[in-house]
């Protein structure tokens, strides 16, 4: 029983190290924000908080682009377009 | 700028290369004349679903979110087919009640940012497992996973966000130009 306990005790300790490095690959991800004096220690809440935001931003941005799409959609002709596009996206 | 050399099994040409095959489906199927707002809003509808369906596939089941997207998809399109083949209403209620649900969680995370606030000052740990609830609602298939495979998953989600948003930018640019 204790030989449990005192693994459970060494993955915790081990998960804690992962989960500051995963944060840090996190913080790299999010946009930089100049403005706030940005200690190198920023907690670990704040980081989880800037990412949250950071996911509704871009869900918000998903919704406008699809909505800007659906109106766009019923101006253009089809075919040519679509092959115009992916031979530029895709070069 | 420009010229990237695109690797052509890169997730942003696998995202590419579906979204823009759903998106010549979708228009195919309606007649370009018909512009009412609510064609508009069904087309809307159905290129956002194209769209996270289109990344969630480009990353086929390597992920849990990818993998809780398409099964999430799938139950939906299922359910769909069952409710027109029998009608009934009580499949209805169903998904009003999903949409409820999704408003709740909303004023829910709401009140939990103001919260939070007052929280980070007491104490790190605390204000730590309040936002990432609130990350596990963000992230599909977040509500089962450790805070360790959340933050990767997170980390793996933004990745193929900006890369879907930049493809759909680039996509809405070309064709307001035509």
């Amino acid at each position: 029983m204790s030989s449990r306990r005192r693994r459970e005790s060494s993955r915790t300790n081990i998960s804690e190290e992962q989960i500051t490095q995963l944060l840090s690959t996190l913080r790299q991800l999010l946009p930089e924000i100049p403005h706030s004096h940005s200690h190198k220690a920023s907690s670990a809440a704040k980081v989880l908080k800037q990412t949250c935001n950071y996911i509704k931003t871009l869900h918000r941005e998903v919704d406008d682009l699809s909505d800007r799409l659906s109106q766009l959609l019923a101006t253009i002709d089809a075919d040519s377009a679509e092959a115009a596009i992916i031979r530029s996206l895709l070069i | 700028m420009d010229s990237q050399h695109l690797n052509p099994s890169s997730l942003k040409s696998r995202f590419t290369a579906r979204f823009l095959r759903a998106l010549i489906k979708i228009n195919a199927q309606k007649p370009i004349s018909s512009s009412s707002p609510r064609d508009i809003f069904q087309r809307y509808r159905r290129i956002k679903v194209a769209a996270d369906k289109s990344m969630a596939y480009s990353v086929r089941s390597r992920r849990t979110w990818s993998r809780a997207t398409l099964w999430k998809l799938r139950s939906r399109s299922r359910r769909r087919l069952a409710s027109s083949g029998r009608r009934l209403s009580i499949k209805t209620r169903t998904t009003t009640t999903t949409t409820t649900t999704t408003t709740s969680t909303n004023h829910r995370a709401a009140i939990v940012e103001k919260t939070s606030h007052e929280k980070e000052n007491k104490e790190d740990h605390v204000g730590l497992a309040v936002q990432a609830e609130e990350l596990r609602e963000l992230v599909p298939g977040g509500e089962s996973m450790d805070l360790c495979n959340l933050l990767d998953e997170t980390a793996h989600y933004i990745k193929c966000l900006t890369t879907q948003v930049q493809v759909m930018k680039k996509i809405a640019n070309l064709y307001s130009l035509e």
